[in-house]
Order: structure tokens, then sequence, then C-alpha cells
């Protein structure tokens, strides 16, 4: 086991850290993507890239909303807008749980004074047709990350298998900082020259969404967004896989997975407004999961999605 | 003979799988074992989070030799059926044999299969049980195909004896068995190398692995009230989490923390809940004045510190955990004490979906509602009170406690409803009116209580039997059986007279109550069967008018089944179906019912006489003792015709020359089935 490199100081700190450890472990170190999603799942680096045969190893920083956990930045840990770090490595390598123990002794945790426990729990996305098998990792009774075996995505059968690491970010780092409350906590060097919190970075932004996902977002909008998104999903994936341009085989898998993303966050939002009712709930879900699909079942004709061309033979 | 270890050593493998996965081991390797005539004298299985383990002991080292003897063609058969036979059985034509049989002379051939040592039957066994594992949920890992339940890391498969160990070759997707494991995940991670099982256990005791499960829950058990008792506290028993928590630790640390003081005003169903549920914790209470002030948490190592950080890191956690409860226990009590009160929360659920068929929540509410008015009479319970009840008993559905922790529904209702300053009695109801939940649960005995329970089990099947989605066979997905097992126990165990054919037809519109009372009176069939109540004294009860009144049914079944355990009830049936078969059959052959009343006039006999005496004065006491329900009096009413009934058959001739005479006795006979049939149909009576 690494040798514990002392406490780190500050929410930056132990992003950087992560980042560096799983960089010596070979992963790609990506950024975030540049849509709103609800989970790092959500990024293409772990939705698509779980998917066919080829191997793939990525580590990122993702923010994640989820406008219906606003709190208007009150609540010591609800954040409607918040960090994940995700891992995603393809074939799950043997020693990935020794891998995971790594990471948490690099940002501080002392094994031999804390009481690490893998307990079971199953993974489900019922918006992205996936699901896995792991467990959730306590640190003295704490929940500080999800670890997962991906079995399916997007309804397809993953194989290899992925094994997917993720970290709440927040909470992980209150713990290992030893803060209460999350606007609390030390963003950048508590030493530093300009030294700022989580709170003077999000405490107004976390009033100003709540405001608007709760009572503000127009309703009509969203729902016209969510529609626009599916259909132009659907239009994308319906195009004749060679380009008439240039001639060659262009499987617009990503650009359709953009819209699905979209979808799935204007129903989050319309979610949040109040506006969805039990049983249309399930409804847009299942809207949702067979855009996920479709995206899944382009992806795996691609190259990246392990397709060659002796498969078309 | 030789032992063997085996153990799959793997990811850690949830706690609620760990027992049956070991008893599963257990199974699937000792039958293919014992299949391949590999016996064994001892068997045990034993579960960690990381492996599952099994020692046999006594096994043979090589499975014996079996004989087999076929039978084949016929001397002289063509020389393609013999080397057909030959093909099959494996053996060359010299090594036939003919014998002579009633047929004429056959060959037989004798083939020998030879014992085989045991480590290649036990690969084959292991391998076989591996793929064929019956986990409820497996999965595939890394670049394999092969399914566990977690990924499988390294195997021991070790064959032991007095001459020395040995690892039995097998291999599978990669691994190869060995004779080593590792010890504790973080206080003892190197390899183990063992050389049978006593050594296995004793090493991995010493590398901070409990092996055993049941050792493992009783050291928590045992350690957990001991520093409880030392508080002067206790632990709230809890079996199901202690097997939990057991199968979570290979080597458990109890560790009893404090619940901070602000905590400590939340009612104790919470305080234990959150508990459990988020933390796996124990709860522990003050026996004097029943709160929860402590907990206990089962950490999977010792540290330095003496688990003071883990104690504290935990203690973190609960008060985060315990602050949402708090938070949710506030914000609801505000609500309970409004102005609107709990209807606050009864009007969100109108858009709550109970079912899409059978509407929301709140029209359901509103239907239990106004069919505990109309139960009320019947079970002495205030109708303003009973309907007052029935529209807030749901109420904390809504509320912020129920939503985070659905097990509480009922329990917070009464809190709230308390707080709100209802009568007791509706407060209780909030509580008691989903009961009885099981065979052994509680049936509630306040009326109020028990007609609101009432009404939401009826207003439940009523609705279904409407949509038509009864149970059917073993599909009973909305536990409709259990409903109708809840009506049957709360009308039973409360003496209620309840005439339920009249309240299914004031329940959900559509449904169809006779369909509903047969499904009724099926369920009593089985709940009384395991009371021992004969089905045929159920069969004969149920055929009487009033049936769908169960408590008058049940009383008048246990009556007349201790009368048919005495002699008169046994003779006094023989006689009643004598009769009852005379009549029918001259019902059938004359065309005409013999119902017009006998007239003693036309009585020759002594026998006669004395049978028209107690028809008329028995049989009278039998109807006043049925019309004031006193079936022990009507039973006895019967016990009274027996003799005068018997002597008649011994004295008289039923079907006599004088056709007046014929006819009178049969008019007779057909008094004796009335007067019997006020208490029960006996025809339904076997034997």
């Amino acid at each position: 086991m690494t040798q514990a490199p002392g406490a780190p100081r500050s929410f930056q700190e132990i992003i950087l850290r992560l980042q560096t450890y799983w960089a010596s472990k070979g992963c790609a170190i990506l950024q975030p993507y540049d849509m709103e999603v609800g989970a790092g799942t959500f990024h293409p680096a772990t939705t698509l890239r779980a998917l066919g045969s080829n191997a793939w190893a990525a580590a990122y920083v993702q923010p994640s909303r989820r406008p219906t956990d606003g709190r208007y930045g009150e609540n010591p840990n609800r954040l409607q807008h918040y960090y994940q770090y995700q891992v995603l490595i393809k074939p799950s390598p043997p020693d990935l749980q020794e891998l995971y123990l790594g990471s948490l002794a690099a940002i501080g945790i002392d094994m031999q004074l804390h009481d690490i426990r893998f307990v079971e729990d199953d993974w489900e996305s019922p918006t992205l047709g996936a699901w896995g098998l792991g467990w959730e990792v306590w640190c003295d009774g704490m929940e500080v990350s999800q670890f997962t075996y991906f079995q399916q995505v997007g309804g397809h059968d993953c194989a290899p298998v992925s094994g997917e690491l993720t970290y709440g970010l927040e909470r992980l780092a209150m713990y290992v900082l030893g803060v209460d409350h999350v606007m609390d906590m030390p963003f950048n060097d508590p030493q530093s020259p300009i030294a700022l919190k989580y709170g003077d970075i999000f405490k107004q932004t976390e009033e100003e969404y709540a405001r608007w996902n709760f009572d503000v977002a127009n309703t009509e909008v969203l729902l016209r967004h969510f529609e626009e998104a599916e259909a132009e999903c659907a239009a994308i994936l319906a195009r004749d896989h060679v380009d008439p341009k240039t001639g060659k085989r262009i499987i617009m898998a990503h650009p359709a997975y953009d819209q699905c993303i979209k979808a799935s966050h204007m129903f989050n939002l319309l979610d949040a407004r109040g506006v969805i009712s039990v049983t249309e709930r399930q409804a847009y879900i299942g809207r949702v999961r067979a855009l996920a699909k479709q995206c899944a079942d382009a992806f795996v004709l691609t190259e990246a999605g392990g397709f060659s061309n002796e498969d078309a033979a | 003979m030789p032992d063997l270890l085996i153990e799959l050593f793997s990811e850690e493998i949830p706690a609620r799988m760990q027992a049956r996965a070991a008893d599963d081991l257990k199974k699937k390797v000792t039958d293919g074992l014992v299949e391949a005539g590999l016996t064994y004298a001892g068997a045990a299985a034993f579960s960690t989070p990381r492996r599952l383990t099994l020692t046999l002991d006594g096994l043979l080292a090589e499975s014996p030799t079996v004989r087999e003897e076929r039978k084949g063609p016929k001397v002289g058969a063509p020389d393609k059926a013999i080397e057909g036979f030959l093909r099959g059985a494996g053996v060359t034509r010299d090594q036939l044999e003919e014998r002579e049989t009633p047929k004429g002379a056959v060959y037989f051939a004798t083939i020998e299969k030879p014992g085989r040592p045991a480590a290649e039957i036990i690969a084959e066994v292991l391998d076989t049980t591996i793929r064929n594992f019956p986990w409820s949920k497996s999965m595939r890992w890394g670049a394999g195909s092969l399914r566990w339940v977690r990924p499988l890391h390294s195997i021991i498969c070790l064959l032991s004896s007095d001459e020395g160990a040995e690892v039995v070759p097998f291999e599978i997707e990669g691994i190869n068995a060995s004779n080593t494991t590792f010890g504790h995940r973080f206080m003892a991670p190197a390899k183990v190398t063992v050389s049978g099982f006593d050594d296995y256990a004793a090493q991995l005791k010493r590398a901070f692995v409990v092996l055993d499960p049941q050792e493992r829950a009783d050291a928590i058990w045992q350690d957990a009230t001991n520093q409880a008792f030392a508080s002067g506290l206790d632990v709230v028993e809890d079996k199901g989490l202690l097997a939990e928590v057991a199968g979570l630790v290979e080597w458990p640390v109890v560790l009893m923390g404090e619940i901070a003081e602000d905590f400590l005003g939340l009612p104790a169903e919470v305080l234990q809940t959150s508990m459990k549920e988020h933390q796996k914790f124990f709860s522990v209470r003050n026996s004097k004045t029943g709160r929860i002030e402590r907990f206990i948490t089962v950490a999977n190592r010792e540290t330095a510190d003496n688990g003071a950080t883990i104690l504290a890191g935990n203690q973190k956690v609960l008060s985060a955990r315990l602050a949402d409860a708090k938070f949710f226990w506030e914000n609801d009590l505000r609500v309970a004490k409004s102005e609107t009160g709990m209807t606050a929360w009864t009007e969100k659920l109108s858009n709550v979906t109970f079912h899409n068929k059978l509407g929301t929540q709140a029209a359901r509410i509103d239907r239990i509602a106004a069919l505990s008015r109309e139960i009320a009479s019947v079970v002495g319970a205030d109708a303003d009170l009973a309907e007052q009840a029935a529209k807030v008993a749901k109420a904390d559905l809504s509320s912020e406690m129920v939503y985070e922790f659905p097990e509480l529904q009922g329990l917070m209702g009464r809190y709230y409803a308390e707080a709100a300053c209802l009568p007791q009695e509706v407060a209780n109801a909030c509580e008691q009116h989903y009961s009885p939940l099981g065979p052994s649960d509680v049936v509630p005995t306040e009326a109020v209580s028990v007609a609101v329970a009432l009404a939401d089990k009826i207003d439940t099947l009523t609705g279904f039997w409407a949509i038509d989605e009864k149970p059917t066979g073993s599909k009973d997905p909305f536990a409709l059986r259990r409903a109708a097992l809840g009506v049957i126990r709360l009308v039973l165990e409360n003496d209620d007279h309840v005439a339920l054919k009249e309240i299914f037809a004031k329940g959900y519109e559509g449904a169809d109550v006779e369909d509903l009372m047969s499904f009724f009176h099926d369920r009593l069939k089985v709940f009384l069967r395991d009371q021992g109540v004969r089905h045929d004294v159920i069969d004969a009860c149920i055929e009487m008018d009033g049936n769908d009144d169960l408590t008058l049914l049940v009383k008048r079944a246990r009556a007349l089944q201790e009368f048919l355990g005495t002699d008169d009830g046994v003779n006094l049936v023989q006689g009643f179906k004598r009769a009852n078969n005379i009549l029918t059959q001259a019902e059938e052959k004359d065309g005409v019912e013999y119902s017009y009343g006998a007239d003693r006039k036309f009585a020759t006999d002594d026998a006669e006489k004395a049978l028209f005496d107690a028809l008329e004065g028995d049989g009278g006491a039998i109807s006043t003792a049925i019309e004031t329900e006193d079936f022990a009096a009507a039973m006895g009413g019967l016990a009274a015709l027996r003799q005068p009934i018997d002597t008649f058959f011994e004295a008289v001739q039923v079907n006599a020359d004088n056709e007046i005479v014929r006819r009178n006795r049969l008019n007779l006979l057909s008094d004796i089935r009335k007067a019997c049939g006020q208490v029960a149909d006996l025809s339904q009576i076997e034997g």
C-alpha cells in the first residue's frame, strides 16, 4: 500500500491528488464533458466507452447537476451542482479493489486507523438502460464511493466488463478535511493569499439555481427542448452511415448521444419544477432510455465501439 | 481416508447471500461426489465476506469399481445386431457370456466401470459447482465469461491425509487451485499456506479472520451486551441485523458511541430505523426510560487508537443522518399542528396514484372513510370517529419522515395525530389500521381501529375484484390473500357479527360479491384447517344461510365438530343420512317433494309416535337455540333426536303398503331433514 502522504488541506488538493494518482496508474486524465449531466456516468467516456471490445482507461472530474437536490446552499451536504470523480477501466483489472484503496491512501486516508468496508449496492440507471453489481464503499460508516462492475449499458451486455469508480467529491473531501458544512470547506489552500472557501464560489450560485430550478424555469420551453432533443437524436441516427460529402463511413453516435444527455437534463429540470406526475415520470424515463439505447446501438457500429471492417464483411 | 478442504476466495460477497451460498456449496459438492460414488463421513461449510469454505472428512480415496450387467440379443441373432450391442456396451465378442433364459439362449455383457481417484472426481464436481452455482444475482468481470457473485480470485482445493496434503489439480478460467489463501484485507493481507482444515481455520484466526459466521455473531452479541450492560443499558435485539453485520466483517470489533443530545427527543422508532437502515447500527436503550441513548457499530478491524477514529467518524455520519430525521420530524410536526393539520397531507395524496385502474390514494381514502362509517355500527364504533380516523389514517404517506422511511407508515401517523390533538382512538387507528399484516401480527381490538382496518382491506379486495385482478395460483402481487385473512381474523378475534356481503356491496363498485365471498370461504377453510377444524364440517356450515357472518359460521362449525366427536353425533348423522337417502329416492321416484308436514293421526307405531313427540319438542328447541345462536343447545337438541330416529328406523318400515301411511312417513323423514337442516347441511359430512 502507498505510504500515506499526509493530510490534504483543500478541496482542490484532493482532486489534484486523485488526478495524479490515477494518472500514475495509467489512466488518461480527461476533462469534464461540456454539457449538463446528472452524474459522471453520463460522460460519453463512461457510457459509450463501456460498450464494445476496445480497452479503455480514463479518469476525470465531472460537474454534475441534480436540480431536485438544491437547498439554496443551506443544507450542509446537499447541492444541486456538485462534483464527481469518475474512473472507468475496461477490462476491469483483477486488482481494481487494491487500486481503489490506493487512491484513498493517496488522499490521506490512513488505512490503519479507518474502517473501510465494501457493502453490497447494485447500481442501476433506468435512464441509461444500464446496470452493474458492486458496492458502496464505506469509510467509518460513511459512503465515500460507488464501485461497480458494469454488466449492461444501453441494453447491451458489456464484454469485456468495465470497472467503474465514482467518488462524491464534496462529501469525501468534507470527511477528509474534517468540515461539517460544505460551504465552509477550503477550496484552495487556506494559507493562500486569497483563500477561498467552497461557499465563496458556490453559495450564491446554489441560491440562484435553486430559485430557477424550483420556481422560475419555463416549463413549456423545457418541454419543447425535451421533445426537440428527442426528435434530433432520432433524426441524427436515421442518417445514412456513409457521409455523402466525404464518402466516408461516419456514424454520428456522439452527436446523437449529446441530444440524449440534453433530453435527460430537461427531464430533471421538469421534475424539479414539480410538473411531472408519478405515472408520467416512468414514461419520460422510458423515453430517455430509448434514446440511450439507440445511441448505444449506433456506437457499437463505430470504430471506437469495437467495430472493424472484418465485422462488416 | 482423506479430508477435503475447498475455499472460494472472492471480492466481498453481499452479506444477505453468504449463509445460503455456504449451504449451496456444501449441497452441490457433496451431491456431486456422492453421485460419483465418493462418500464421506462429515461436512461443514462456512462463509465470510470474502470466502466460502467447505470441509469434508472421511472421504473415500477413490470411488468403488462398479459392475453392470447388460442383456443383449439372442444367440444366433444377425451379426449386425450383435455388433451394435458390442459397440454400445464397449466389450468384445469373446467377453460375452451365453445364458439360457425362458426365451432361449441370450448374450450377456458385464461392463466394469473401474473406480476413479478422488482428486479426479473432485475436480469435475468443483468445476460443475462453480459454473452452475445458484447465485440469485451473479456477474462477469474483466475479459472473462465466468460468472460469480463478485470477481473470484483464488481457490483452495486440498486433499489431506496422514501422509500429507496434496493440491487437487484444478483450473477454471485461469484460476489454478492451490493451498494458499489470504488473511484479513487490512490487518494481515499476506498469503497464507495451509495443510488442512484445522490448520486453515487456526491460521486464519491468527490472520484476523473468524471463519465461522455463528462465532462472529455470538462474539458481536456478547461484546455488545457486555458494553451496554456496563453502562446500565441494554441492546435492542435484532437477529436479522446481527446476521447481516456478522456478514460484513471478518474480524468484528464492537464499538459503542453516544447519540448527540439534540436527537434524543426523536421517537425511539425513528432513531432505531435510521440507525439500522442507513448505518447498520444496533440501538442501545435505557430500559428505565425506554429511550434510545447510544448506538453500537461493528468495525472490521482493530486500530492503534482502539477505534477512536472509527467511532468518531461513525458518530459524525450518524449526526448528519439524524439531523435529516430531525428536520423531517420537525417539519412534519409543524404541518400536523398547523390549522389544516393532517388534511394538508391527505390533499397531496390526490396526486398519488394507488393503482391506475383504481384511482388516486385520495379517492381511496374517501371510499375507506365512507365504508368505515358503514362498518362502525356493526363493530360497535362511533361512526363519526371511524370516518374521521379513516380520513387521516393514511395522511402520513405524504409526510417527509415516511417518504424517507416507508416502514414507519402508520406509526408516524399516530405520532402526528397525537400532535394534532386528534382523539386517541383516531391516533391509534392511524397506527393499527394496517394490521394484521401477517398470520402472527396482533389484531387491533379498539372498535374504531377495527372499523378502519376492515374498511381498508375490504376496499382493496372489492377494488381488485372489480378490475378482475384476483390472485391466481402462486401469484398474488397485491397481497389479497393476506388482506382477506386480515378481515377474517379481525372479525373472528373481535367476535364481531359482520354481514360481509352487505359490506362488500358497499365497497368498490362492480365487484362480484358472491365470487369474493367464496374466495373468503376458501381462505377461511385454510385458516380453520390450520386450527384443526374438519373441511367437511366447514362445508356443512357454509351451506347455511348467513354464511357471510364468519363469526356465526365458525361458532356453528366448532359446535358441530364437537358434536361429531360424540357417539350421539356419529349416530345422528347416520340416521340423518338414512332418512335423507330414503326420502331423496322416494321423491325422485314419485316426482313430488314430501314437505307438507306429517300428520300425527296417521302414525301407527309407538316408535313413530315417539319420533313425532321428539321432533315437536326437540325440533322446536333446536330452532329456538339457533335463533339465539346457542349452538351448544342446538347440538343438544340434535343429540336428543338420535334415539327416537334410531328406534324409528329399527321398528318402522317407511315404505308401508298403505300409501297414506307411507306418504305420512316420508313427510316425517322430511321433518327430520328440516330439523337437522337448521343446524348444518349434514349431507356434507363424510363417513
